[in-house]
């Protein structure tokens, strides 16, 4: 079987607030000094999910794709340390400052071009912009079946089973192959590459495709030009709390404070 | 410049959803005098209809078939794709929910347009509509234009205010569709919530990371009780979810539930940004926590700094005795 596992590098999500900016000008995210980018969250855990099911079953190659920049090479090696066996890197000044329309749509001519590719595993949402429609949006595109946020992935018998966290509950599907599926945290946390995979990981194949390797696309449906939602505005909220500190000399006297002032705001 | 909108609505045996009633209403505001139709899927939706009437609809399109009854995401994209194709809006607006922001990626690809995933504040003008939504965990919020139509947009919880219209009657439309799905459900198990929905609750109390163990949310337990258990529902940040301290279904945060209540204390939470996009709305926050630096207390409007042992016991006595 051949899976692939779609990894964004983004902006650290722990980046400590106080140091998130913006420059409103350009409406981007200022990278954070110091901080490097790294993979997302969600897309590590895709392919600890991607992996296990590898361990069980045996006979299986794992390609990692990302759209994105030079730079974005860290992150596929670093789901090659994991132990994905190849990676692809689709890079071109036309992919630039797409969408999600526009990510979806490279990556699934890109899944397409691999030509028998079994199972696609994504993070439930890139942590940078939140979105969670990546994914589905493959799925869309090539017309494979999709289940969401998954806390347990597993493939038997040509057939993909997922468990599902719901906002009340979870839910089992199953599905039928090739399909899609996005992954959650509860799934659990990734591996940890031990150095002798990160060594071993830096001989693997990294291909690179650009715009010109796609028959199917064209450079108006792509990055910037192929844009359906336009960026109007990227700001920081306005916050009009400023904490008022209960001081005491003992945690009874704080919290004696603190219930006469939710009595007096009517709270309690 | 008028505009025509649908709503992808959602019920259950007590009528339409809360969230859904909000799309209605805000839906006529943003139509400015064009047509607010809604669709509702499954067993039971043509007496439902009636009541999306009085909060702004004037045309509801149901198939009212056990078939549609049990979401499935593919299949019910097949319906609401069928109902566009017969209204043709402008604009379509789901609930950020298990429903919503599975079907509303969907529905976008489908129809060669763009979707804006749990937005806050939707506008219109005579370009189009703006839709404004939280992103970078919390950090920082974007403002997007469609230039696809039609615009496709889920909505979080309480983003616009619930009104009654004064109107009654509208048109239900019936439709006959049949739809396969390629996804088989095996089972599915609700979590049962004991009494109080964590989403309903005026007072929320979050127990975080910092508590050290599971037995911190015991002491949050014992403040709830005093409180009330019809006032005071339990939270957990996602750390302390992921650590298997509380159960997953109590999660607040970007990648759980989204509250707004009156009233929310962050327990040893330190407050990280995708844990505040889902507690941000609340109307007061309170943050405990030994560390003065911890996130949180930016966005309290009341703090103690010190060691939750000691604090909450003290609250729960100081409570006791007012």
């Amino acid at each position: 079987m051949h899976f692939v596992i779609c990894a964004k590098q983004i902006p650290d999500p722990d980046t400590p607030p106080s140091a998130f900016k913006i420059d409103e000008t350009k409406n981007e995210v200022v990278p954070a000094p110091g901080i490097s980018p790294v993979l997302s969250q969600f897309d590590g855990i895709a392919a600890e999910a991607a992996l296990r099911i590898k361990e069980k079953v045996g006979d299986v190659k794992i390609t990692v794709i990302s759209l994105g920049k030079e730079s974005a090479q860290a992150a596929i090696k670093q789901v090659l340390a994991m132990g994905a066996d190849e990676g692809l890197l689709l890079e071109d000044d036309a992919f630039e400052n797409g969408d999600h329309y526009t990510t979806a749509l490279v990556l699934s001519e890109a899944i397409k071009k691999l030509g028998d590719v079994d199972a696609v595993f994504c993070g439930r949402q890139a942590a940078d912009w939140d979105m969670g429609q990546v994914g589905l949006g493959i799925a869309q595109l090539l017309e494979m079946p999709c289940a969401i946020i998954g806390k347990d992935v597993d493939i038997s018998d040509g057939k993909m089973t997922v468990q599902r966290v719901l906002l009340d509950g979870f839910e089992t599907v199953e599905m039928p192959l090739p399909a899609v599926v996005t992954v959650s945290n509860e799934l659990g946390e990734p591996r940890y590459p031990k150095l002798q995979q990160i060594m071993q990981a830096a001989k693997k194949t990294v291909n690179k495709w650009s715009l010109a390797d796609f028959e199917n696309l064209e450079a108006t449906q792509v990055g910037e030009q192929g844009r359906k939602l336009k960026l109007e505005k990227l700001f920081i909220p306005a916050s009009d709390s400023e904490v008022e500190i209960i001081e005491g000399e003992s945690a009874q006297e704080q919290a004696s404070a603190l219930v006469s002032r939710l009595k007096d705001a009517k709270i309690l | 410049m008028t505009k025509n909108i649908l709503v992808v609505g959602e019920f259950n045996q007590d009528g339409l959803s809360e969230t859904t009633a909000e799309l209605l209403t805000g839906a006529s505001s943003l139509s400015s005098g064009g047509s607010v139709s809604i669709v509702l899927l499954g067993a039971g939706s043509q007496e439902k209809a009636q009541s999306s009437f009085s909060y702004g609809a004037t045309k509801a399109y149901t198939i009212d078939n056990e078939s549609f009854s049990e979401f499935l995401p593919d299949k019910w994209a097949i319906a609401v794709n069928d109902i566009y194709e017969k209204e043709k809006p402008d604009l379509i607006l789901l609930e950020q929910s298990t429903v919503g922001r599975d079907l509303g990626p969907r529905l976008a690809f489908k129809l060669n347009s763009a979707v804006a995933m749990d937005c806050v504040s939707i506008e219109s003008d005579d370009a189009g509509f703006k839709a404004t939504r939280p992103c970078f965990g919390g950090n920082a919020r974007a403002t997007y234009s469609y230039s696809a139509s039609p615009a496709v947009a889920t909505v979080r919880a309480k983003s616009f205010e619930a009104k009654t219209q004064g109107n009654e009657n509208g048109e239900v439309v019936q439709i006959d569709l049949a739809a396969d799905s390629k996804v088989s459900v095996i089972n599915r198990e609700e979590v049962a919530t004991e009494g109080l929905k964590l989403t309903d609750a005026p007072i929320v109390l979050c127990g975080g990371r910092g508590l050290g163990g599971p037995e911190g949310f015991d002491m949050i337990q014992e403040l709830a009780n005093v409180i009330g258990t019809d006032k005071a529902a339990i939270g957990s940040s996602r750390a302390a979810c992921d650590l298997g301290w509380y159960p997953v279904a109590n999660q607040v945060g970007l990648t759980g539930k989204v509250v707004n209540p009156d009233l929310y204390v962050g327990i040893a939470v330190s407050g990280a940004s995708q844990h505040m996009a889902g507690c941000s709305g609340s109307k007061s926050i309170i943050a405990i926590n030994k560390d003065p630096e911890a996130n949180m207390f930016k966005s309290a409007r009341w703090g103690i700094v010190g060691d939750y042992k000691e604090v909450v016991p003290a609250l729960i006595e100081a409570i006791k005795s007012s």
